[in-house]
């Protein structure tokens, strides 16, 4: 095996081992006819990237013949030959890949400027092919947006957070944190995000659908894809089924297939539902401003994202979402103790939620007229006399 | 930096008088070869001569020269002065740090001096000896694999001319140097060495690296190493580092 990297691309080439990096600890190289792969998997098989660059990416490309060669390598190695990322592009010309079959040697020669010669001899270990099974075309979803779009979601949630669920409908994308329920109910917090189908480049939503996978994964696909300036394809189906997230150009094709929890997993949270009564929700389009009715929404229904609205058991799910103001990107934090103490609430009444939870929810939905503000002070007071009224009633 | 000295008799009694308008140098300078806790001064009428040694088989020196008579350099905005006072044997080393008018007093204890090693380098034993500029040597250092104990410098006449490799765990690296690279000031290799310097002993250097524009590598017959490095400060005043080592023992032929 004989390659060839120049210029710009041994960047690129860099950039993808070091998004191979987030996801395992080996790198799985093989050189094929329609390019080079190189590839890693996590150590529970529930994270796989492949990134294939063909042969065109390359100013020279030769490979074995006759029988398929494959190894697998440490992938900290890899890194070290392409460290200081910042300074590849102006000191390095071209890079060499070249495979010494008898000695089991890969060698990695930078050619630098002032003609210095960096070369790496990295030892590897023959290995198994590995290939995920996937088929992203036949998925029922498909989203494509450019990556500045999905950096700037993910940068709301902490770098600390393993999981991410990301639930769509035919309008709309909403990126929320996913919460273990054995995590301290006080302590957790809850982020939301929700985007509408025109920030994407492609929306298309077969079916309603909630999933949750790991972040930490989609962000090494990120820092890659936001390198190149490319789009990122997301293709899902319902959760349990893997996630593929491809990033493509003419020279290049990464794949990063991702697990999801399945469906047990991704109810467990709200299995209150069932016990609620629900009133008609009020119109999608928030500017409308029906604020009453909003508010008798709130009251009985949970006010997390609509994962919860999505799940099978209630299938008519089409209307029950809980709605957003109509603002593009918008956040909203919930103190996950006071939704508790709401659940609480309404377990068996029909109770209002407690005034502290509403007026969080009033600073970040009110609109600054003052009419409205006038109205909502009068709802709030109703409310208030209301339950007041409820708690006497449901004394023993 | 201008370094003044005078020895004062009577008054005083000191032994050693030094100046700096700019403490900030000699600062710098100190902090590239401080990889032990203690270190001998040695005041000669040319200058100041610091020296830093490690288990008898690393020697760094620093080098401040005595500015001369008549030439006057003004002093910057907040630059902290310092002069320098001893008053002979048993005695501590005093310094006065002065700025924007605040006077600070150290005394610091001094201890018997051991005598330095004599590493017995000199010029006419030199069999290789290369310039560089700073700035490639830099990359490299920075770059070096940890994982590997040793770091093995070649010097060649022939290809590779000049090379420095490391065996770590990933593998063996190789940072190669042409004759001719614009990087390469000086190239006088007369026959092809291969020695190997502990990577602990040496790692210490990369402080004087990154302070230094140009820096020499010489190895004489026994395979012992002299790193010369040549700093400029900020007032255009030139100081010398160098480091002597001892090649590893032992050695594995690959």
């Amino acid at each position: 095996m004989d390659c060839v990297v120049t210029g710009g691309n041994v960047k690129v080439l860099a950039k993808a081992i070091h998004s191979l990096s987030r996801i395992g600890d080996e790198l799985y190289l093989e050189p094929q006819e329609d390019g080079l792969a190189l590839r890693s998997v996590n150590s529970s098989r529930s994270a796989y990237a492949c990134f294939l660059f063909s042969p065109l990416f390359f100013s020279r490309y030769t490979i074995p013949l006759g029988h398929a060669f494959r190894c697998k390598m440490a992938i900290k190695c890899v890194q070290a030959v392409f460290r200081s990322l910042s300074s590849l592009e102006k000191t390095v010309e071209k890079c060499h890949i070249e495979l010494d079959g008898e000695k089991s040697r890969l060698t990695f020669t930078l050619h630098c400027k002032h003609g210095l010669l960096k070369t790496h001899n990295l030892s590897f270990q023959d290995s198994e092919s590995l290939q995920a099974v996937f088929d992203k075309e036949s998925c029922a979803n498909m989203l494509r947006a450019q990556p500045r779009l999905l950096v700037d979601t993910v940068l709301h949630f902490p770098p600390s957070l393993e999981e991410v669920s990301v639930s769509v409908s035919g309008e709309r994308v909403w990126f929320r944190n996913h919460v273990d329920d054995e995590a301290e109910q006080s302590k957790a917090m809850l982020t939301e995000l929700c985007l509408s189908s025109d920030e994407f480049d492609h929306f298309a939503v077969g079916a309603q659908t909630s999933i949750t996978f790991c972040l930490k994964e989609l962000r090494g696909l990120l820092v890659f894809a936001e390198s190149t300036g490319l789009p990122v394809s997301v293709y899902f189906d319902e959760p349990g089924s893997p996630v593929v997230l491809s990033v493509t150009d003419s020279v290049l094709e990464v794949n990063f297939v991702l697990a999801t929890l399945s469906d047990d997993s991704n109810l467990c949270n709200h299995n209150n539902n069932t016990k609620r009564a629900r009133s008609p929700p009020p119109p999608d389009d928030f500017m409308t401003d029906d604020i009453d009715s909003y508010l008798i929404a709130m009251e009985t229904s949970e006010l997390a994202g609509p994962s919860d609205a999505l799940a099978p058991r209630c299938p008519s799910s089409n209307h029950t979402l809980t709605t957003q103001p109509s603002v593009d990107i918008h956040r909203r934090r919930l103190e996950r103790g006071e939704e508790e103490e709401e659940e609480e609430d309404t377990e068996d009444t029909e109770r209002p939620p407690n005034k502290k939870f509403r007026s969080l929810f009033f600073g970040s939905v009110c609109p600054s007229d003052s009419q409205l503000t006038n109205q909502t002070i009068k709802s709030q007071e109703v409310l208030a006399s209301d339950s007041e009224d409820d708690t006497q009633a449901s004394l023993p | 930096m201008p370094l003044s000295t005078q020895s004062q008799t009577g008054g005083d009694n000191y032994v050693l008088v030094a100046s700096l308008d700019n403490v900030r140098n000699l600062s710098n300078i100190l902090k590239a070869i401080t990889f032990k806790d203690h270190a001998i001064f040695n005041a000669t009428p040319n200058g100041l001569k610091v020296t830093v040694e490690d288990s008898k088989c690393l020697q760094a020196n620093a080098f401040i020269q005595v500015n001369l008579p008549g030439v006057y350099h003004q002093r910057g905005l907040m630059a902290t002065a310092l002069r320098m006072c001893y008053n002979g044997y048993g005695y501590p080393l005093t310094l006065f740090l002065e700025e924007g008018g605040v006077v600070t007093v150290c005394k610091i204890n001094t201890q018997e001096p051991e005598e330095p090693i004599d590493f017995e380098f000199c010029s006419t034993n030199v069999t290789n000896k290369v310039i560089l500029q700073s700035e490639s040597l830099k990359e490299a250092f920075s770059e070096l694999d940890m994982t590997s104990e040793v770091l093995q410098i070649t010097m060649s006449p022939s290809q590779p001319y000049f090379r420095l490799s490391t065996f770590g765990n990933s593998g063996n690296a190789h940072y190669d140097y042409p004759k001719d690279s614009d990087m390469m000031e000086l190239f006088q290799c007369t026959k092809t060495q291969t020695n190997r310097y502990k990577m602990s002993l040496l790692k210490p250097s990369t402080k004087a690296l990154a302070l230094s524009c140009k820096v020499s590598v010489r190895t004489d017959s026994r395979g012992f190493l002299s790193l010369q490095y040549l700093v400029r400060n900020d007032d255009g005043q030139i100081c010398f580092v160098e480091y002597y080592c001892c090649p590893d023992e032992e050695v594995e032929e690959e």
